[in-house]
């Protein structure tokens, strides 16, 4: 049985870790050294000069616009779509009329919500991107958003929206909780349908509300979840790059008030060739990511339930 | 207390009235009563936000598709009307003028050998690390999931360097470039899911097996492999969204245009839009890039959302 093992245990591992050692551990590596040079791109012209772009960084005001800018997103988006999220999955798993033999049951068509909210989580962000950018067209008569209120006589609030410098930001925000509150409803039924149903039925023979069943029991039995669900959003929202360049002004206005940090490094990076400075970037992120993700973990942990 | 017995004191769940009075309510049950009107109005409420948040999800799909079949004047006079004449030429127009077709193919090439390759090789290196005890097992899994948390962002620098100076010629907007970088950056998840997979599988298969006279190989492909089906199903579909939707890779690494995928194309027809007008092509061409995703996950519902899903539960 032994004869042969070690080679096939080679043979079958050396093509998939060399790939991965290539295009990702090695970029990994590298990204750190580049970020200590001042490269442009052409071969052999790379100059070792410390920490310079990061203090370049540290004192640049576009810079901490753009992760401003994230950081906004970050505080705000996750909340919005995890809190859509776990109202909706709570509704369609525990919200509906009782029938026979039931305690809890899911709305009717519950199948049916679930297999359109989760629709925008299939297709391409781009997509996504260019019906947007449609639906916040500023034209009254074009945009899809301005002409619908002004059909319903709201013409009030008709709006140039990603035009808008005060508005833009929170226009692409929105999108982006549109797309993904879909993905947590999912999500969080699946973890509701875990949840064993006689606690349900303790709660409600005690006469418990279905609010008092949702935070008493629904959220902390899905608590790992959503802090799971946190981090995921989270990183969303320190991204959103397609969003931004697609959808914005002039890529990350109007005036900049849409510029987030991956739309800083794409363009410093493969239009201004400062591939040094930017590879600088990508560190700043990778701490700023990291920093969230353990703060998350860290601040949102609870006793754990078993169940 | 059961919850039948529940079900009789409470109402008539059992979807027969019956007259005020009869039911027997004990005070011990008291709070359950007029739940059921509670209900009633919840239902109607929740049904009312459900149907709102499912409206604003599909009308704007719906709109690509029937502003597909609109000229460009009608998309922009009146955004929200039904077309009066199908405008089956934007489909035309999309797949040929607007080089859909072209980037389509690209696309396809793409994706299927990515997928192809991350399967293969995924499910060959997690059936090692899942079956085999060796020096270093847990290291190369524990550096195959680490993947999982690199920011793409950070590592696209060095990677157009890796795909530009590989030795022997540039990789750079090459189909298969592109191929071993999307294998590359799926091996990660595919590793993780497959790896948890094949130790659920039973070993007295694959034992009797060796005990015939297979080897580690033939094991592998003609038994395990076939065992893992649904687990493949689950990761194929997962990397296929994956790998069809991805935007950042491209765009860094296959800047020339008859290279083009779908999203690329795409995002540049609708940053040209303002300048060339044909908005009908567009929505074409976005249903053109829509479509095999829609087939997949209409099909394939139920296993999008666990896969989909599986990443976050882990």
């Amino acid at each position: 049985m032994q004869h042969g093992k070690y080679r096939f245990i080679v043979g079958f591992l050396a093509l998939p870790l060399l790939i991965y050692g290539v295009f990702v551990v090695s970029p990994f590596v590298q990204a750190f050294q580049i970020s200590l040079t001042d490269w442009s791109g052409l071969i052999g012209t790379a100059r070792f000069v410390g920490f310079d772009n990061f203090a370049r960084l540290w004192d640049s005001d576009e810079f901490w616009n753009a992760l401003r800018h994230n950081v906004y997103m970050l505080a705000l988006v996750p909340v919005v779509t995890l809190a859509l999220g776990l109202f909706f999955a709570f509704m369609l798993n525990v919200g509906g009329r009782r029938r026979r033999g039931e305690v809890v049951a899911g709305v009717a068509g519950s199948q049916f919500y679930k297999f359109v909210f989760f629709f925008p989580q299939v297709i391409s962000i781009t997509i996504i991107a260019v019906i947007w950018f449609n639906i916040y067209n500023p034209d009254p008569d074009d945009g899809m958003l301005n002409s619908l209120l002004g059909t319903v006589g709201l013409d009030g609030l008709q709006n140039a929206w990603l035009g808008e410098k005060s508005l833009a930001l929170w226009c692409i925000s929105a999108v982006m909780v549109w797309g993904h509150v879909g993905f947590y409803v999912v999500l969080f039924s699946a973890a509701m349908a875990s949840v064993p149903r006689d606690i349900y039925e303790a709660a409600l023979l005690d006469g418990a509300n279905r609010f008092h069943t949702f935070f008493r029991i629904t959220l902390p039995l899905l608590w790992d979840t959503v802090q799971t669900g946190w981090v995921y959003m989270g990183i969303i929202a320190l991204d959103a790059f397609a969003l931004v360049q697609i959808m914005s002004v002039n890529m990350g206005g109007p005036d900049g008030a849409t510029d987030v940090m991956p739309l800083r490094l794409y363009l410093t990076a493969f239009r201004d060739s400062q591939y040094g400075y930017a590879a600088a970037m990508g560190v700043a992120m990778l701490i700023v990511t990291m920093t969230f993700a353990v703060l998350t973990l860290r601040f949102a942990r609870r006793e754990r339930i078993e169940y | 207390m059961t919850t039948e017995e529940i079900e009789k004191v409470d109402g008539p769940a059992d979807g027969v009235p019956r007259p005020a009075g009869t039911t027997t309510v004990t005070g011990t049950l008291g709070p359950t009563r007029g739940r059921s009107s509670e209900g009633g109005a919840l239902n109607v409420f929740s049904h009312g936000i459900l149907v709102l948040w499912a409206l604003m999800v599909g009308v704007p799909l719906l709109w690509v598709l029937w502003s597909s079949f609109k000229d460009s004047n009608g998309i922009l006079t009146d955004p929200w009307g039904l077309p009066t004449v199908l405008h089956w030429e934007n489909w035309s127009n999309a797949w040929n003028d607007a080089n859909m077709g072209q980037y389509f193919v690209n696309t396809a090439i793409v994706v299927g050998g990515s997928v192809v390759g991350t399967m293969v090789l995924g499910s060959m290196a997690a059936y090692v690390l899942a079956r085999f005890t060796f020096p270093g097992n847990r290291l190369i899994y524990y550096l195959f999931v680490a993947g999982m948390s690199f920011p793409v962002f950070m590592l696209v620098i060095p990677l157009f360097f890796v795909l530009r100076d590989f030795p022997g010629s540039s990789l750079l907007a090459t189909y298969h470039g592109l191929i071993l970088v999307y294998i590359a950056y799926s091996l990660p998840f595919t590793v993780f899911f497959m790896t948890a997979f094949f130790r659920t599988l039973p070993t007295s298969v694959a034992e009797a097996a060796m005990i015939d006279g297979a080897s580690h190989t033939r094991t592998f492909f003609q038994v395990m492999l076939p065992m893992a089906k649904p687990g493949l199903i689950s990761i194929g579909i997962f990397n296929f969204l994956g790998q069809w939707n991805q935007y950042l890779l491209p765009m860094v690494l296959n800047q020339q245009e008859d290279k083009y995928v779908l999203t690329q194309g795409l995002a540049m027809i609708a940053l040209q839009q303002g300048y060339e007008n044909d908005w009908g092509a567009l929505m074409a061409g976005m249903m053109i890039a829509m479509l095999p995703v829609l087939v997949v996950y209409s099909v394939f519902q139920r296993q999008v959302q666990a896969g989909l899903t599986a990443g976050a539960l882990k």
